[in-house]
């Protein structure tokens, strides 16, 4: 079967809704079916990437460490909308750093997260076979 | 009769926010929950009308919402006071309503 071309866009906050917990969810077992996967965040999605999330206080499952096993799946297109991100005061430094290692490269360590440009993220979507919105 | 104003949504998701700014009366208390935290990020698009709005009325932000969600206390408006659990709780006496933007 010919791999297809998968991007997930992600537009919650990760906490206050489950659309973030269940689109990663989906995402990892998404993963093992040797997909070509792209992850999107754009709009209140960017505040799932947040370092140092912490949600021992709120009594919720704290998934955030979970995005780090992407990489090992095979998941290491991550596109952050740079506007998003200004928007709401952010830059990279405030996201948690996301590899993977690069078979083709002798392993080496790459960095997952791209951040991209509106106008960059359109051709990004133009691009997939299969678009999944949480 | 004083209210305490409860936003707990974004306000880059939802008009809470702006709602409750605008319904706000000049003795009222604003405190963020849940992702209303958002709000309190400094050199945000939202943070002008928080930094204005805090001229008008004190806001407060529950400290756990902040910590499961990453934002450092560094990183928010000047003049917002954390609140934990049982400052919550002790706000919600000291206030004879509560409105919640849901």
């Amino acid at each position: 079967m010919a791999s297809k071309r998968f991007l997930y866009i992600n537009r919650k906050a990760p906490h206050g809704t489950v659309y973030a917990l269940e689109s990663l969810e989906v995402v990892l077992i998404g993963a093992a079916f040797e997909q070509d996967v792209s992850l999107a965040f754009i709009d209140d999605g960017v505040y799932q990437l947040m370092r140092n999330q912490d949600t021992t206080a709120i009594g919720s499952k704290n998934f955030s460490p979970t995005y780090k096993a992407l990489g090992d799946y095979d998941v290491s297109k991550i596109y952050v909308e740079q506007e998003s991100l200004e928007t709401r005061g952010l830059s990279k430094d405030d996201l948690m750093p996301l590899t993977y290692e690069d078979e083709d490269d002798d392993w080496a360590e790459k960095d997952s997260i791209h951040i991209v440009s509106g106008a960059e993220l359109a051709e990004i979507i133009e691009q997939q076979d299969v678009i999944l919105n949480f | 009769m004083p209210v305490l104003h409860i936003v707990n949504k974004s306000p880059y998701d939802r008009n809470s926010l702006d709602t409750c700014l605008r319904l706000a009366r000049a003795d009222a208390a604003i405190l963020l929950i849940e992702d209303g935290i958002y709000a309190a990020q400094k050199n945000a698009a939202a943070s002008d009308k928080v930094q204005h709005a805090l001229g008008k009325h004190p806001i407060y932000a529950l400290q756990p919402d902040l910590q499961a969600r990453g934002i450092n206390p560094d990183n928010m408006i000047e003049g917002i006071s954390l609140v934990d659990y049982d400052g919550f709780v002790k706000l919600t006496t000291e206030y004879d309503k509560l409105q919640s933007w849901l």
